[in-house]
């Protein structure tokens, strides 16, 4: 439980503060920068923009989880760190929820608030905001587990970062359609999907990921 | 520091389509330490690998008995942190045992980014981590890589303190060891066929070896 705690600590810090490879702070910033590049683009028709508002949120959600994908792996793997705590007993199934679960913490929570400022962007009503940050509570986790997965697919291949993010993409197109399919009027058993997705992600997650760090080694 | 043995039987190590060695088997009892010698390239990386269980051996089995220890070319330190709570991090995992910081001479770079050490620097914090880990089994790999004299007196040193103390070290290096009773393996004495030498199996004089197909000899499937 110890080791738990520390490597919980150790992975929460890399993720939010981020060292040299940008903390949580940047993903939140490119969401927002999506959701106020949208009216632009489309203009300022207030009832476009509220009916379809919510789906570009979702877009901009999934687009900015994959922007860490490159350093939640592959760093402690040219460290050497996995080794080290294979050395330990320490498995890799276990470093893999750890990870989830941190990664999930520096990029879930601080998306769905920054979702109230890019609602206000976009000009969505209450009720709508409100299925989207459910949508997104449902989501995120299962976004996590698919970055860490596909993080540890493509760690140490060359190119990977761009890899990764092609790779992720058609994988949460699932989330993605009913994350917003929920937005639509009668969509709201979409978020009961989008949970379930998540947690066949969240599931499958540990198991594949530590297999794929296992292999990996060379 | 409990008992523990290593032993090896019967290894052979492939990388790629090119068998490095074969037939390779040792034991090793408490106190005991042991080289793996050889020029670069020859498999002394990969041998260690395969006693830390980190990679598969093409044939043959490892026999492990305590707790490991892994030194080699990767400090396994967080590059941002000071190097104080990098070395802290794996106090925390590994219960928090003395790891002779002073002695290292870390003692003054603990406030210090570990990005900002030198290679010997960072070879002296890799030693602090292990020495904090307390394993009965040390694996080296190329130990005194980036050490200057001081440094290479100090890990032969603390090797043979580690041994004296009933622990086993192997040390994997090209460079001269200085360690009271320390048993020596040539890797080259284990390439696949003594006749294979001049067909390219391990690194001959003329640099890089030719892939060459596996041999279907006895004792490698």
């Amino acid at each position: 439980m110890s080791a738990f705690l520390t490597l919980l600590r150790r992975d929460l810090t890399q993720l939010l503060l981020g060292g040299r490879r940008g903390g949580a702070l940047l993903p939140v910033l490119f969401f927002l920068a999506v959701a106020m590049l949208y009216p632009f683009a489309v203009g300022p028709d207030a009832p476009v923009l509220a009916r379809t508002g919510g789906g570009v949120i979702w877009v901009a959600a999934l687009l900015a989880a994959i922007l860490p994908l490159d350093r939640l792996i592959e760093p402690d793997l040219e460290l050497g760190m996995f080794d080290q705590w294979s050395l330990r007993g320490i498995s890799e199934e276990l470093l893999v929820t750890v990870r989830v679960l941190a990664h999930w913490l520096s990029f879930g929570p601080p998306l769905m608030l920054a979702a109230l400022p890019a609602a206000a962007l976009v000009g969505i009503d209450g009720k709508t905001l409100r299925l989207v940050e459910l949508g997104l509570l449902a989501g995120t986790p299962g976004l996590a587990a698919l970055g860490v997965l596909v993080a540890a697919l493509t760690a140490g291949l060359r190119g990977g970062a761009a890899l990764g993010g092609l790779l992720a993409i058609p994988l949460a197109v699932p989330l993605l359609v009913f994350g917003a399919g929920s937005l639509a009027p009668g969509g709201e058993s979409g978020l009961g999907l989008t949970a379930a997705f998540s947690l066949v992600l969240l599931a499958l997650t540990p198991f594949a990921a530590g297999a794929a760090i296992r292999q990996g080694r060379g | 520091m409990g008992t523990c043995r290593l032993s090896a039987t019967d290894l052979a190590c492939r990388r790629g389509d090119r068998l490095l060695f074969a037939r390779l088997s040792f034991a090793l009892e408490p106190g005991q330490a042991l080289q793996l010698a050889g020029s670069n390239g020859i498999g002394k990386s990969s041998l260690i690998r395969i006693l830390a269980g980190l990679l598969a051996p093409y044939a043959g089995t490892v026999e492990r008995e305590g707790g490991l220890g892994l030194l080699d070319e990767r400090p396994a330190l967080d590059p941002h942190l000071p190097l104080g709570r990098a070395l802290a991090f794996w106090q925390a995992i590994d219960g928090a045992a003395d790891n002779r910081a002073e002695r290292l001479g870390l003692s003054d770079l603990l406030d210090i980014p570990v990005r900002y050490l030198s290679t010997g620097q960072k070879k002296r914090a890799a030693l602090a981590r292990l020495i904090g880990q307390q394993a009965p089994i040390w694996l080296l790999d190329e130990p005194l890589n980036g050490l200057d004299t001081k440094g290479v007196a100090l890990v032969e040193e603390l090797a043979a303190e580690h041994c004296q103390s009933g622990g086993i070290a192997v040390i994997a290096s090209h460079q001269p060891f200085a360690l009271p009773g320390l048993a020596r393996i040539e890797l080259s004495d284990f390439l696949p066929s003594p006749a294979g030498r001049g067909r390219g199996w391990g690194i001959d004089a003329s640099g890089e070896p030719p892939p060459q197909p596996l041999p279907s000899g006895e004792g490698l499937s």
